[in-house]
């Protein structure tokens, strides 16, 4: 077999392996290790709850009312750092005088501020949106400040040198590379965007997964929790995913999808 | 050495020539005061002409083509092309600049696009049909020798086949005068010396006027009907010398004594600058 062909094979023997190796001491210490199952149950037990979950009806409600916060939050995240983004990287001056506030604001530790959007918002998915969009805003928004300013040189005198105008190189040269940089911070907007709606229904409300999981905490159900953890980690997964394919869609002559595929292929 | 004339043989006085460039200056303010990058130059250029500029590094070669190409507005002196003033004051005039075609030394292509798109692009800028620009940029890929490739992003080139894509792209709307820096200055010798033989067919086929700005001197010689050399602070012309030897140019042209004269010229006086 040739190198190649291992190395494209490798990850797909060791991660199930892995996952494998990790259920079975996970397994092990529970039963052997004495302990007490209802702090650290053993994976049978949740795979148990997993199961009764996915296949009883509550959970795809709760999983409806999240996923629609995210994508709700994620959305305006977008559109706003999209925006804002391209807005001050065009705009040094603006850039320049903004800046102490973009780094207090980016420094700051956002999930603080859901009890504020509760007493703005009330307790509905409006204040989780909110959060939600707050937290997945930076990134995306500094990725575009940085990508507008990364628009090559060389790029842009080609276009000067045909005359182009304003709106020609805003739509075929600078619409165009800052994708990259679009999709870099779309990719980390999105697990933002996932982890603000979850802790926002943590604090307040009585739906979502979020709030399932607060409630299998005080129902002391440990299996419980761990099934929805496991759960909501497949959402994030299939969300991350949906976003790198759109990644792959939109700029498969970029570095970070070429080289991947040249090396699968 | 004597400073020679810089206008072309009498042949062309009544017509309006391609470029005609009259006391073309630059200054660039900097800290330590005035850098006069270009100074007093005049070049007149005939059609069908191919004029090499040689000169050090920092000798205003690179300036004084920007300014050609419409990128650097002078500020002295006026640049015409076909009897159009390309500046007026630092506003680009659109007819002339839609006259010419620029290749940079780096490809420049957008890694976003195909070949053949990259080619299409100044096409689609000036609103060609999407028909008409893949034919025109098929026949342009051909043309350069790069016909298997269209549909290739830039990344999956090679640097001398990159620089192949930038001269179609820059010849797809038919050029009055190609404008080159130092294109193919990032290329190994072996592909440069096939560029260069591939670059004179192109331009033989499409009677192209040429004005190719390198540090090679015998890349100069093989190239131009006309070397003009300068000299830096301030950067002027010191000399302009004919190269008359009859073309289609082979590579066993380089290994002349008559070839080697003239390169052996040029060398020896730009030793001699300083």
């Amino acid at each position: 077999m040739s190198r190649r062909k291992v190395m494209r094979i490798l990850p797909w023997v060791v991660t199930p392996a892995l996952v494998v190796l990790i259920v079975a001491g996970w397994h092990l210490i529970v039963t052997v290790g004495q302990v007490n199952p209802f702090l650290f149950p053993p994976p049978g037990q949740v795979g148990e709850k997993f199961v009764g979950l996915i296949t009883g009806g509550t959970v795809w409600s709760h999983t409806l009312i999240t996923l629609s916060e995210i994508l709700i939050g994620f959305g305006i995240a977008v559109v706003s750092g999209v925006i804002v983004g391209v807005v001050l990287g065009k705009f040094a001056w603006l850039e320049s005088s903004l800046r102490p506030l973009i780094v207090i604001s980016q420094v700051a530790p956002k999930v603080a501020f859901i009890p504020l959007f509760v007493i703005w918002f009330g307790f509905g998915l409006t204040s989780k949106i909110w959060l939600s969009a707050l937290l997945a805003f930076f990134p995306i928004m500094l990725n575009m400040l940085l990508g507008v300013r990364s628009v090559e040189q060389g790029h842009r005198e080609v276009m000067s040198s045909l005359n182009a105008t304003r709106s020609q190189t805003l739509l075929q040269l600078e619409m165009r590379s800052v994708q990259p940089y679009l999709f870099a911070g779309m990719e980390v907007g999105i697990v933002l965007a996932t982890t603000g709606a979850i802790v926002g229904e943590y604090i307040s409300g009585s739906e979502g997964l979020g709030f399932l999981v607060v409630s299998s905490m005080n129902q002391l159900d440990a299996a419980l929790t761990f099934a929805l953890i496991l759960w909501l980690s497949l959402m994030g997964l299939a969300l991350y995913l949906i976003v790198n394919e759109l990644k792959r869609f939109f700029i498969p002559w970029h570095e970070s999808v070429y080289s991947l595929r040249n090396a699968a292929a | 050495m004597p400073v020679m004339s810089t206008t072309p043989p009498a042949a062309t006085t009544g017509t309006v020539p391609r470029l005609k460039i009259q006391g073309v200056g630059r200054d660039f303010v900097t800290r330590s005061g005035v850098t006069h990058a270009v100074s007093g130059v005049d070049i007149v250029i005939d059609r069908g002409e191919f004029l090499a500029v040689i000169g050090r590094s920092g000798c205003g070669k690179t300036t004084l083509l920007r300014m050609i190409g419409g990128l650097l507005a002078p500020t002295s002196g006026s640049i015409e092309v076909d009897g159009h003033n390309l500046w007026r004051g630092s506003q680009v005039d659109e007819s002339a600049i839609t006259k010419l075609g620029f290749v940079f030394q780096e490809s420049n292509l957008f890694p976003w696009l195909s070949v053949l798109d990259n080619i299409a692009l100044p096409m689609k800028l000036r609103g060609v049909g999407k028909a008409a620009r893949r034919a025109r940029a098929g026949e342009l890929a051909d043309l350069v020798g790069l016909g298997g490739f269209g549909r290739s992003y830039p990344r999956e080139l090679s640097g001398g086949m990159r620089q192949r894509a930038a001269i179609a792209r820059a010849l797809s709307t038919e050029p009055e005068l190609l404008l080159m820096d130092e294109p193919f200055g990032a290329l190994d010798a072996l592909t440069r010396e096939r560029m260069n033989l591939e670059l004179q067919r192109i331009v033989l086929e499409t009677t192209s006027t040429v004005v190719f700005v390198t540090h090679d001197i015998p890349e100069a010689v093989f190239l131009a009907d006309r070397v003009v050399h300068m000299t830096p602070r301030p950067g002027r012309i010191r000399q302009t010398l004919p190269v008359e030897f009859a073309k289609p140019r082979t590579v066993d042209l380089t290994t002349t004594p008559e070839f080697n004269e003239i390169v052996r010229r040029l060398r020896h006086d730009i030793d001699e600058e300083d």
